[in-house]
């Protein structure tokens, strides 16, 4: 009993479990700060910079993807 | 281009021109998938099966980049200065919504992975993609309208389309909102025309092998 108490697997688990505990202080601990973080600053201009940016990525990152499909497809044919 | 000032929103208002016109894309790309799909079903040509499944994907992908938008967007504006979390903000009938229609989507190619068969794949496919079609509109735009909701649109707001609504939008965010719905939804007819092309030569390779 004693022993599976302390495996690797239950100790990971315990890892985990309070690193995300960690985290979500982490974060409460931010909420409760200033609002005068950078991406309220300027008229909140930089949230429409993130949401560019984002779709910016996600499209990068779909093309590239379809760019390595085709890469296969071409190295096949030879 | 000079924006309405509004309180809270500040500069954010211009994230109509990339979080709104992901969702017009998507709608769009469905819309396209879902009449593909009923010529699939008239013609049972294979052609228009790999055109509803591209369109989908593409749509479905626009979708999850709304998401993504929309979650930034909502955290800088809902979650205010009384110490709300953004978990709690998220709790959104328009949310739940939007990702009810994206999960019946993605079940859509869990279905199509499913099948060894291409003709059966093709069929049953273009089925269940009229019904998730079909299951858009209450999950995204009718309950969203009936119960309150912070995301525009709801009772107790302006009501009506929001961004569509004459006396809602300004004519300056108008003049810019139009265009960025066009040009996003060209982009994502041309990524889906790349993917199209893609799977008629890897079918090509595969008939002429």
């Amino acid at each position: 009993m004693l022993r599976s108490l302390f495996t690797f697997n239950t100790l990971l688990r315990a890892g985990i479990l309070f690193f995300t505990f960690f985290l979500s202080s982490i974060s409460f601990a931010q909420d409760k700060v200033e609002m005068a973080d950078i991406m309220r600053s300027n008229g909140k201009i930089y949230v429409v910079v993130a949401v560019c940016l984002t779709i910016l990525i996600g499209l990068f990152i779909y093309l590239f993807i379809i760019d390595r499909k085709v890469t296969r497809i071409e190295r096949n044919r030879e | 281009m000079n924006v309405p000032h509004l309180p809270i929103l500040n500069e954010t208002i211009r994230n109509l021109y990339f979080h709104v016109c992901m969702w017009f894309g998507m709608m769009i790309l469905f819309i396209i998938s879902f009449i593909y799909s009923i010529r699939y079903l008239s013609s049972s040509n294979h052609k228009h099966d790999i055109f509803a499944k591209a369109f989908a994907s593409v749509g479905c992908y626009f979708g999850i980049l709304g998401y993504a938008t929309g979650t930034i967007w909502a955290s800088y504006t809902w979650v205010t200065d009384q110490g709300q979390s953004l978990g709690s903000i998220l709790k959104e009938p328009k949310l739940i919504g939007a990702a009810i229609a994206l999960l019946i989507y993605g079940a859509y190619f869990v279905l199509r992975g499913s099948f060894t068969d291409i003709d059966k794949r093709a069929r049953v496919s273009a089925v269940y993609n009229i019904f998730a079609f079909a299951m858009l509109f209450p999950s995204i735009w009718i309950i969203p309208r009936l119960v309150g909701s912070l995301h525009p649109g709801a009772p107790g707001g302006e009501g009506g389309n929001p961004a569509l609504n004459f006396k809602d939008i300004d004519s300056r965010l108008r003049m810019v909102f139009y265009p960025s719905i066009i040009g996003w939804t060209l982009l994502g007819v041309w990524i889906t025309t790349l993917k199209i092309r893609l799977q008629l030569i890897k079918d090509k390779i595969l008939f002429d092998a």
